[in-house]
């Protein structure tokens, strides 16, 4: 359980960091919190030549809040997120989700940007990212670009980062009047990998639903919206009734491999009891 | 660190300050902060169990907050303030979570004490009013094999009452 060698470098401004992962060709890694990369560094899982620290630049820490828009720096910890003002007000979703990330002492240290970047299908941050429709904002020493969450993550912790790139700021749109947010997980012990889990903006007009944007995590191959399930319970009345329609639906949208710990039709089962949970409580919600 | 090197080493120095006092060193890159407080300073207080950041036995203060020795490198510290149990003990600051863990028999073979005590340090930091489920999903980082946590549960929870007491 101890990585092997490698160079390590913590460069002085964000400049300095483009520079070296230009230089290292590929053989350097980005690391901030850690929390996820140094697990896999320790089991061997991945060995690169230069661990580049960004944890400290400055530049990656910025927070806004302008024209609808909050702006959160690649480095907000997960801990962050639980305790801003602005989050809670702003983006529900995330204060909801937050708690379900790892334990008190990997929320202290892992980082919005790199959830994002590491990209596990189980993951928390990408699934609300993508809910919220959040724009990433991407740079390198060529300058920035922006893309969509939904057009970031390209598969299995698989994204559209080029080498070289960093995740700088992630750019969520407020939650509208209207719209409500509902994040749910169900694992086997608290902290630990979501076997399904849910993220969703919805609007209601008392017990029917209006729209869904839904996001599935754990249960599939990367976050992405739930086209199908998220148009079937378009309509619908709380409390939701067990129906074809709905079970056509999520089917279409998932289709969850056999794992040594569980069954794909077993998770497809909890991904619709999730479904129903999450979405009740809404209209639990939006009736009080 | 001079802004031209682009390339990193093997070794880096460390100026840091870790139990309130200035540490300087030089410390491999590959080692991880658990691995440096045991092997190098021979502060055998944090344990190692899992390795991978899953049993909460290596848990360290970094600028005041817990972290995971094994998730962190050594390098990572320069310039931050690290606390372990040996400093905390020493200053006070864990003397009435460890007087009831050793009261209700918490610690039984100690392997997850030090953690237990720094994450449950923390929780109680806020001041904060806590229901026994919260205090159970604070403490939920940490692994105890001996005692089924009840006793834990419990010391913890006496110490936030003695606490809101005064």
């Amino acid at each position: 359980m101890k990585s092997r060698n490698f160079r390590y470098i913590r460069p002085a401004s964000l400049a300095h960091a483009y520079q070296i992962l230009t230089e290292a060709n590929g053989e350097a890694v980005p690391v901030a919190g850690g929390q996820s990369l140094l697990a896999g560094l320790n089991m061997r899982l991945s060995a690169p030549k230069l661990l580049v620290d960004i944890g400290d630049l400055r530049e990656l820490m910025h927070q806004s809040h302008l024209g609808g828009i909050v702006r959160l720096g690649a480095l907000t910890r997960h801990g962050d997120l639980l305790r801003s003002e602005l989050v809670r007000q702003h983006l529900p979703l995330l204060t909801q989700a937050a708690p379900h990330i790892g334990h008190i002492a990997i929320r202290n240290r892992g980082t919005l940007g790199g959830s994002l970047a590491y990209a596990d299908p189980a993951a928390e941050l990408p699934a609300c990212a993508v809910a919220l429709g959040a724009t990433l904002v991407l740079g390198s020493s060529a300058g920035e670009r922006e893309v969509k969450a939904e057009d970031f993550f390209k598969g299995l912790f698989e994204t559209d980062l080029r080498p070289a790139e960093l995740i700088v700021a992630v750019k969520f749109p407020v939650v509208q009047p209207g719209m409500a947010a509902g994040f749910a997980e169900l694992s086997r012990r608290h902290g630990d990998f979501a076997m399904v889990g849910l993220a969703a903006i919805v609007s209601m007009q008392r017990d029917r639903i209006d729209s869904a944007r839904l996001v599935y995590l754990g249960c599939i191959d990367r976050a992405k919206v739930a086209h199908a399930v998220s148009a079937a319970v378009v309509g619908l009345r709380a409390p939701l009734a067990v129906s074809a329609s709905f079970d056509e639906a999520i089917g279409q949208d998932l289709a969850p491999d056999d794992t040594p710990e569980m069954r794909g039709d077993t998770k497809l089962h909890l991904a619709k009891v999730l479904t129903r949970r999450v979405l009740n409580g809404l209209a639990e919600r939006a009736a009080a | 660190m001079s802004t031209r090197d682009l390339s990193g080493h093997e070794d880096i120095e460390i100026d840091a300050t870790l139990n309130g006092k200035p540490l300087k060193r030089r410390v491999k890159a590959r080692q991880h902060l658990a691995d440096f407080l045991r092997q190098e300073l021979e502060l055998t207080g944090t344990h190692l169990g899992c390795e991978h950041g899953i049993c909460g036995a290596c848990t360290v203060l970094i600028d005041g907050r817990t972290a995971r020795g094994c998730l962190t490198l050594a390098a990572q510290i320069s310039g931050k303030s690290v606390e372990t149990v040996e400093g905390l003990t020493e200053n006070g600051m864990l003397a009435e979570l460890q007087k009831e863990f050793i009261e209700r028999n918490a610690a039984q073979c100690g392997f997850c004490s030090s953690g237990m005590l720094l994450t449950a340090h923390e929780l109680l930091s806020s001041g904060d009013s806590l229901s026994r489920a919260d205090i159970r999903k604070g403490m939920s980082g940490n692994m105890c094999r001996c005692t089924g946590y009840h006793a834990i549960i419990d010391a913890v929870e006496a110490v936030m009452t003695t606490r809101a007491r005064r």
